[in-house]
């Protein structure tokens, strides 16, 4: 059990609701300061629409939200991710009409982007910097996926919330990623990442909540649940086990 | 487009929740007891009376009023205005089918009144006569309007709420200028000018002898058909709205992916219902054309007169087919008497010329757009919603 | 290598249809005529462009359709009624200097005008139905009716004359052909203002945060930028722009009523689909396309061309469903 100030992100029986289908029973997680949580789960399990009421793109019906001891769940979503939260949506959320430099520039605040947080980020992407004034409608998958990453990581963030960054794309991209997210783990952010990947989720995670049916069914260390095969098929079957 | 998952739906906002809610609910608590042992009656209205006591005898009330017209407000000028309020109860009445049951807005319903206007005018004017030629022009109008309806549904309903209202408002205009160019067919900007049979005609008497002091003329006889040929159109759309088909639409104006995921093709309801809409606009028109003894661009076919349907609509209430009743007496009765109303504050406040102004007789539009917006707003259910829902 | 030209082929045709009906024009009616109508056509979607533009920004960032945009068109009409009524010296004055002054003046009063009453109206009506597409309908078509109304109490049920200054009258000749001299100025304001709106677009972070708001307003909001308020701000500019646009007609018509706005509206509607709600860029080739489609359409087939741009929306949304230049998912 976490100690209450070595977690930065809370969830208390959050309850959220589409219209008129319930979709989250009662979630409670925590993210720890510096580390990475997984979120794993089925399809429709409910894991994007955890991250988007944390985002604050949903509202939770019942239940608390903290962010660093601070209640965010009656909070606008701007207001939120002026807090230091980064979100990158499953559909990746990049603005095709607009250009590579200007996907990043709109995460920078009024005096644009730092130097060195620019070249780190541009040396895990190197992509990015050969595509730098094209349109990001004309980049490959992978490299839209590099730009949602670079544009959430551009500037110093206390959390981000990725959902299934790895999805559909080829092994040489999902390393790149793995290692810009191992990078982003040696400067101590914390992540909450949703995969469907679970050789990536060993990799770089270290706690790790399974969900089933808008439920939180399994919480713990990451590592223990890689080592016990049985646990996996029980929480994820078949569809997880292996890597795509 | 790559990447977007199955569409996100929105979390609806407290505006989207609260509006256009039906007063028809599938358990129907406002059904009294006593109606309910009038079987015959409750077949007649398809299960779904105006209400409780209250409302049921305020409309058996209206009902009656109607139904001896003639009697209690004679005159032409009185039996005229209560023959635009039964054709109007129709044209509003369809197009609640659309608004307040599906959810659909469309700007080109007037485009359909039109036609059915248009329909029996030109038979008429082509030197076709008699009862054969309207019902041959009322025919041609009601197949024309649902031909065109489809063809606009099927290629524009899949689109959204507001491309769709855009477009409709575009053929309608395209409608309008076809009417006033087409000089041969249509009369242009001047319309058609025709001669009714001959028992609607004035001079037409049924009896030698007054009835209860009403002489029953062509006038008198011209009320009758449209009332009653309005009346049986109104109950149509009420059983049309309580049968399967109209749940669906309903549904559909709560959550079209719902329903879609449930299987029904959304887009052919949608289609579907505004090719009975437009049928029941045409035929709305007929009626007008016999009324009026003409019809032109400016007499069917113009937007403000889609404006006054949207206030009757929206003011009786939205879902209920009902609420045209209601909305069509209280706009139409507010058009000929409000002026008088306003002219009576005007007398009042004559020394202020803004007051004055703003009291003028001619701006009776403008207090009912007031009214309009204030009910859109406070009451989406209407007048009659509203009342339904107070029990 | 034939696939690739082909997509190239089908991703620059929509900017070929406006050049192509150009030059299509000129052998239908000749030189001096088409000299006339083009300007005139390029004048006319100035216009147009002004109130339309604000109208797809605002349906383009949050999904609003404002029926009642008519109105602000009317109220920038009268405005310069009011203006322009003192300001009689100047208009009637032979100096070209004066008579710019004060259309300037005009021209500002307008923007003024109906960017305020923007304001308030953002604030009453259209916050009220965010994301309820039937309610913006019904409530905005009520509002543009009540709007109508007091303009007329306020500045009389009749159509009142506005016009042109002394030294706009008349025409200056491009060779044979006769170009009001008023068209020019129209031309101009039109053109300028366009210039205006593009660099903001693309050259300030405001300008960014509604491109890239236009494109997906969520994520916009999830990185911080509170999209509400920048919202506002482009109402207010749209109808601020609709008031310049009611100016520069009225002003053009010579003639001002309470319908102004209504038989723009229909236009505007049209541009806006053709062009792709929610793209200025295709709102301007749009609304170009539509001024000279009424002009060429008026002289080459008169009872065709009040229709002429109906019949081109059906044409263009028959090839292309989304308009010729539409905006991410719709």
């Amino acid at each position: 059990m976490a100690e209450a100030d070595d977690v930065l992100l809370r969830l208390d029986d959050v309850h959220t609701d589409i219209g008129r289908y319930k979709i989250l029973h009662g979630v409670s997680l925590t993210a720890r300061r510096g580390r990475v949580s997984m979120l794993l789960g089925r399809n429709g399990a409910g894991k994007t629409t955890t991250l988007r009421t944390i985002m604050g793109l949903w509202k939770a019906r019942a239940g608390q939200i903290t962010f660093d001891g601070q209640p965010i769940g009656a909070m606008d979503t701007p207001d939120i991710a002026q807090l230091g939260i980064a979100y990158v949506p499953e559909y990746m959320g990049i603005f095709g009409k607009l250009t590579v430099r200007e996907n990043m520039l709109l995460a920078t605040g009024a005096q644009g982007f730092a130097k060195d947080s620019l070249d780190r980020v541009l040396a895990w992407f190197p992509a990015l910097k050969l595509k730098w004034d094209s349109t990001a409608g004309s980049l490959s998958g992978g490299q839209k996926q590099m730009l949602a990453i670079a544009r959430a990581i551009v500037e110093q963030r206390r959390l981000l919330l990725v959902d299934e960054p790895t999805k559909g794309l080829s092994p040489v991209v999902v390393d790149q990623l793995v290692e810009a997210l191992l990078g982003l783990k040696n400067e101590q952010t914390t992540i909450l990442l949703v995969e469907q990947n679970f050789r990536v989720a060993l990799a770089i995670g270290d706690d790790v909540a399974v969900m089933d049916q808008g439920r939180i069914v399994h919480s713990g260390d990451m590592a223990a649940l890689g080592a016990d095969e049985e646990l996996q098929q029980r929480l994820l079957g078949l569809s997880m086990a292996v890597d795509t | 487009m790559a990447g977007q998952p199955d569409k996100i739906p929105e979390q609806p906002s407290e505006q989207a929740t609260i509006a256009l809610a039906p007063a028809v609910s599938a358990s129907k608590p406002h059904q009294s007891a006593k109606l309910r042992r009038a079987s015959w009656l409750s077949w007649l209205v398809s299960d779904d009376p105006p209400g409780r006591f209250l409302l049921n005898a305020i409309l058996l009330l209206v009902l009656a009023a109607f139904v001896f017209a003639p009697f209690l407000f004679p005159g032409t000028k009185a039996l005229g205005v209560a023959s635009r309020i039964c054709i109007f109860v129709i044209l509003v009445a369809s197009y609640d089918l659309m608004l307040g049951y599906t959810g659909i807005v469309s700007f080109a319903h007037t485009m359909f009144f039109g036609i059915g206007a248009y329909g029996v005018a030109i038979a008429l004017t082509q030197g076709w006569v008699g009862w054969g030629a309207v019902i041959l022009g009322a025919a041609a109008g009601a197949g024309v309007s649902l031909v065109l309806a489809a063809a606009i549904g099927i290629l524009s309903l899949r689109l959204r709420a507001i491309f769709f209202a855009m477009i409709t408002l575009a053929v309608a205009s395209f409608a309008q200028i076809l009417a006033e160019q087409w000089r041969s067919l249509t009369g242009g900007e001047d319309g058609l000018t025709f001669s009714v049979p001959a028992i609607l005609k004035p001079g037409f008497r049924l009896f030698a002898d007054p009835v209860l002091g009403v002489t029953i003329n062509g006038p008198v006889i011209t009320y009758y058909l449209i009332f009653i040929v309005s009346l049986v159109l109104f109950l149509l759309m009420l059983r049309i709205v309580n049968s399967p088909f109209g749940r669906v639409l309903q549904a559909i104006r709560e959550n079209e992916f719902r329903v879609e995921a449930m299987g029904y093709q959304v887009v052919a309801y949608r289609t579907m219902v505004s090719a009975v809409s437009a049928v029941m606009a045409a035929l709305a028109g007929a009626l007008m054309a016999l009324l009026l003894g003409y019809n032109g661009p400016d007499a069917t076919l113009s937007f403000s007169l889609m404006i006054d349907i949207l206030m009757m609509v929206v003011i009786g209430g939205m879902g209920t087919i009902y609420g045209a009743v209601i909305g069509s007496i209280l706009v139409i009765l507010a058009e000929y008497y409000l002026r008088n109303v306003l002219g009576a504050v005007n007398g009042a406040v004559s020394e202020t010329p803004f007051l004055s102004a703003l009291f003028h007789p001619d701006r009776w539009l403008l207090w009912l757009g007031v009214l309009f917006v204030l009910i859109v707003t406070f009451f989406p259910q209407g007048l009659f919603g509203w009342l339904r829902q107070r029990r | 290598m034939s696939k690739e030209w082909l997509d190239r082929l089908q991703q620059w045709a929509p900017y070929a249809v406006t050049p192509l009906i150009v030059l299509a024009a000129l052998p239908a009616m000749g030189l001096t005529a088409w000299v006339t109508l083009t300007i005139a056509g390029l004048t006319m979607g100035m216009m147009l462009f002004l109130v339309a533009s604000g109208l797809t920004l605002i349906f383009g960032l949050m999904e609003v359709l404002n029926f009642a945009h008519a109105a602000f068109v009317t109220v920038g009409a009268f405005v310069t009624v009011s203006v322009l009524g003192p300001l009689v010296g100047w208009t009637t004055a032979p100096s070209l200097t004066l008579n710019l002054l004060a259309l300037l003046m005009a021209l500002l009063a307008a923007a003024a005008a109906s960017g305020a009453l923007g304001f308030v109206f953002e604030r009453i009506i259209i916050r009220q139905v965010y994301g309820a597409p039937l309610h913006q309908i019904l409530i905005t078509i009520g509002a543009l009716t009540v709007i109508e109304q007091l303009v007329i109490v306020i500045w009389g049920p009749d159509a009142i004359a506005l016009p042109k200054p002394a030294t706009l009258r008349g025409s200056v000749f491009l060779g044979s052909s006769p170009i009001e001299t008023y068209r020019l100025v129209a031309l101009f304001v039109g053109l300028a203002v366009a210039a205006a709106m593009q660099l903001i677009l693309t050259r300030t972070r405001i300008g960014l945060v509604v491109r890239a708001g236009v494109e997906d307003r969520e994520m916009v909001q999830s990185l911080g930028y509170n999209i509400r308020r920048v919202f506002v701000g482009i109402f207010i500019a749209g109808t601020a722009l609709a008031g310049m646009g009611g100016m520069m007609w009225g002003q053009y018509q010579a003639l001002v009523n309470y319908q102004i706005g209504d038989s723009m509206l229909i236009l505007v509607f049209i541009i806006l689909i053709i062009g792709g709600l929610g793209s200025v860029g295709g709102c301007f080739i749009a609304a170009i396309l539509v001024g000279l489609t009424s002009n060429y359409a008026g002289f080459l087939a008169p009872t065709l061309a009040l229709g002429s741009n109906i019949l081109l929306m059906a044409l263009v949304l028959l090839w292309r469903p989304r308009g010729l230049f539409p905006i991410g998912e719709q």
